[in-house]
């Protein structure tokens, strides 16, 4: 019954609009007239923990939890989160980074460290590595990151881009529409390049 | 029209939609977003308790008027308002009453796992256990009329996964009703032993009556698939069992209590191995076992620990299970969650970690204080114990002891049940040093008002709750108030209550959430020249601050709140606004 359900993982820190990104996500499946669930472990997130979020969709969802190795798309918002969450993906899965590493608490006070070289390690791993912050500041918003990153991984599926378009417009402050519009453009053009 | 909504949102659109006169409550994740998705739609009542036995006691009155009531809390607010509940289930209700208790499996954001259904069967009071969020709302909706029908309150238990996943609902209008007149019946609601003891067989044959009644609810779906292997199961845990198994039968209970005998023996009969899928507590297990049911055993243990999954679910069954084709990267630095930057806690903290204090801790954002570097709590155990546990232990320590015990408390929790634990001391003659974290807010649930602030959850004109004359006015005699941002202020604060050896001192460190008032000031940076490298401003736990990899303190100036925290602790003065700015 599940075998069309497809499974998304957003991962990232608390701040970086990831349930946002999710929610916009999960718009666009109903709005195409799927069954849809969206989970996310929050609470605490706004204290610069980590925020994990599953959407799944397809014709009936049953589960909402997104088990390791079973993810189709894994959408990390930070280098070091993508490495926390590489287990949910499944072995033929696609996997999105965001260009930006954020020091925890522990490293910032000399307990841990940052693992060494993510972009390389990441390329290694097959990732698409998008830079969000860039196509942000060019978009004219640097709050627009998460919607930058929506754009580039909507070049992984099969969703109309005009209810991405419909999506964006509802869920985005009124005065940062077209600075989302336009991040969600360049996001879309960076994954195709 | 269908739309996506959490299984909070959908059980507020079923309270209205029930035309629920109504909601009352105190924060708690995952619960908090019930009652705040209320409280915007129109014709309907809500309001934020101090505390969950507040809320029920409100609710009640709401009921005896004759009015339909909603009370939400999450798992643990439930021990709170177990003492108007358990009697609460003798005097039944007149205006339905449904209670929401949100459960936590896998402790998301809670200090224990404790399993709701078990305050079901303890009270004598029918529990529904939603699935998705369309659930929810038509579990909410129906759950006033079943407590109007049998004369009880009901409880609606979602868990986490519902609470906060979304799923696709359809709503409706919201139904008009007429209050039942109120009428005297002392029989029924002065719970005296002489009524008491009459009520007392009515509340059994209440639940003979409810047990008959979820045998043929549509909430207890019995669906037969593969015949060979089924499940029973409830809420969340169903949906992962689908999942796991998709051709195996199934029996969902959509009542968690009371069970249903006959439809389970059904099962039984047409189902040749049956497994029991639960979640925090064996409840359906051991309630099915003592039926006279003999599930079967799984050939590998089932976690009893934490949420399920499918694959849990799937691995307990030594089904095949989808291997990760990525090698763990090793030595990832953990991301656990830390105070703001600027937060009007942390130099409190610094401060009583600078006194080497054992510090009694209480539940809030502040709680944070407990991981490294602060370090700073010594205890954390419930709302209020703080300022009971800081009188234990000052009367317990040793002779020898000779650090400074603080309890250490929030607004909000202070007006949960912090108070009453400081007239207990005081009563007692006890002394010691409490400090009142006042923040303005109740911070970690989401930033709702409580009566510290006096902001109402509708904004209705309301007080705030004046914590000097409060404290004075139990007869407390040292009460003194430091602002949150001047650690001088509160280094001779802390240290004078300490000295006050033989008194009951109380300190209030006063400053807003800068999350919730959006509190900005100018930016600091780290002139690298008078910077010694000793790594103090580290200590704060600041996530603003870091240090390069030569040893010198710089700031993330797209963190940084401006609040000087850090410039204060500064013994060289190497931490200045930036630019010039002062």
């Amino acid at each position: 019954m599940d075998e069309h359900t497809t499974s998304v993982v957003l991962c990232g820190v608390g701040g970086q609009g990831t349930i946002l990104a999710a929610e916009i996500l999960a718009g666009v499946a109903l709005n195409s007239g799927l069954d849809v669930k969206q989970t996310a472990v929050h609470g605490m997130a706004q204290r610069g923990g980590a925020v994990l979020t599953n959407v799944r969709f397809g014709p009936k969802v049953s589960s909402m939890v997104i088990d390791e190795a079973s993810a189709d798309i894994l959408l990390a918002f930070e280098t070091t989160e993508a490495f926390r969450n590489l287990k949910y993906l499944k072995k033929d899965g696609v996997l999105f980074v965001n260009d930006e590493s954020i020091e925890p608490l522990p490293v910032l006070i000399g307990n841990e460290e940052m693992p060494k070289k993510p972009r390389k390690q990441l390329k290694e791993l097959g990732a698409k590595i998008i830079d969000a912050s860039m196509l942000a500041q060019l978009a004219g918003n640097p709050k627009t990151c998460n919607v930058a990153l929506i754009g580039a991984f909507s070049t992984a599926m099969d969703f109309d881009e005009q209810l991405w378009i419909e999506e964006i417009k509802r869920k985005v402050p009124e005065k940062s529409i077209e600075a989302n519009l336009q991040a969600f453009a360049l996001g879309k053009e960076a994954a195709l390049r | 029209m269908k739309q996506l909504m959490s299984g909070n949102e959908a059980i507020a659109q079923g309270a209205w939609e029930a035309g629920c006169f109504g909601g009352f409550g105190y924060p708690g994740t995952p619960s908090s977003e019930i009652l705040e998705a209320l409280a915007v739609l129109p014709e309907v009542y809500a309001e934020w308790a101090p505390n969950e036995k507040v809320a029920l006691e409100s609710a009640i009155g709401a009921s005896l008027a004759g009015a339909r009531a909603l009370v939400t809390m999450k798992h643990v607010g439930v021990n709170v308002a177990a003492d108007p509940l358990m009697t609460l289930s003798y005097t039944g209700v007149t205006g339905g009453l449904v209670i929401v208790a949100a459960d936590d499996p896998g402790m998301h954001s809670s200090q224990n796992e404790q399993d709701s259904r078990n305050y079901a069967k303890f009270a004598r009071v029918p529990m529904l256990d939603p699935a998705d969020a369309q659930e929810a709302l038509d579990m909410t909706k129906f759950a006033f009329e079943l407590s109007e029908q049998f004369d009880t309150a009901v409880f609606i238990r979602p868990t986490m996964r519902i609470s906060h996943t979304e799923s696709v609902v359809e709503i409706h209008e919201r139904k008009v009703l007429e209050q039942k007149a109120y009428e005297k019946d002392a029989s029924k609601w002065v719970m005296m032993p002489a009524f008491a003891i009459k009520r007392r067989p009515l509340v059994d044959k209440r639940m003979d009556e409810l047990t008959q009644f979820v045998e043929t609810s549509p909430f207890n779906k019995l669906e037969l698939r593969d015949t060979k292997i089924g499940f029973i199961c409830s809420g969340a845990v169903f949906q992962h069992a689908r999942e796991a198994l998709p051709e195996a039968s199934s029996l969902k209970l959509g009542f968690s209590w009371p069970l249903p005998q006959r439809l389970i023996q059904e099962f039984f009969d047409a189902v040749e191995k049956v497994y029991v899928l639960d979640e925090a507590d064996q409840f359906f297990l051991h309630e099915i076992q003592a039926l006279g049911f003999k599930p079967e055993s799984f050939p590998y243990p089932l976690k009893s620990t934490g949420e399920l999954s499918p694959r849990a679910i799937r691995e307990a069954l030594g089904l095949h299970l989808d291997q990760t084709a990525f090698a763990p990267i090793g030595n990832l630095p953990a991301r656990p969650p830390a105070l703001c930057p600027a937060c009007p806690h942390r130099l409190v903290f610094f401060e009583l970690r600078r006194m080497r204090a054992v510090v009694t801790g209480d539940i809030g954002c502040y709680t944070l204080g407990a991981l490294p570097p602060l370090s700073v709590q010594d205890s954390v155990v419930c709302m209020g114990a703080s300022v009971s546990m800081a009188h234990g232990f000052e009367l317990a320590k040793p002779k020898d002891h000779n650090r400074p015990v603080f309890g250490l408390i929030g607004d909000s929790t202070f007006a949960h049940s912090g108070i009453v634990s400081l007239i207990n001391t005081y009563y007692n003659g006890g002394s010691g040093n409490i400090i009142i974290l006042d923040n303005r807010t109740t911070g970690m649930t989401g930033g709702q008002g409580n009566p510290v602030n006096g902001i109402t959850l509708q904004n209705r004109a309301s007080h705030e709750l004046k914590l000097i004359p409060l404290i004075k006015g139990i007869g407390i005699e040292h009460v003194v108030e430091v602002p949150s941002g001047d650690q001088k202020a509160i280094r001779n604060a802390l240290k004078e209550s300490v000295n006050r050896a033989d008194e009951l001192c109380v300190t209030i460190v006063k400053g807003p959430c800068v999350v919730e008032y959006k509190v900005k000031g100018v930016q600091r940076e780290v002139i690298q020249e008078l910077c010694t490298k000793c790594g103090i401003c580290s200590t704060l736990g600041c996530p603003a601050i870091g240090r390069s990899f030569d040893g010198y303190a710089f700031i993330d100036e797209t963190q940084c709140m401006g609040c000087t925290h850090c410039e204060q602790i500064c013994s060289f003065g190497a931490i200045k606004a930036v630019r010039g700015e002062l």
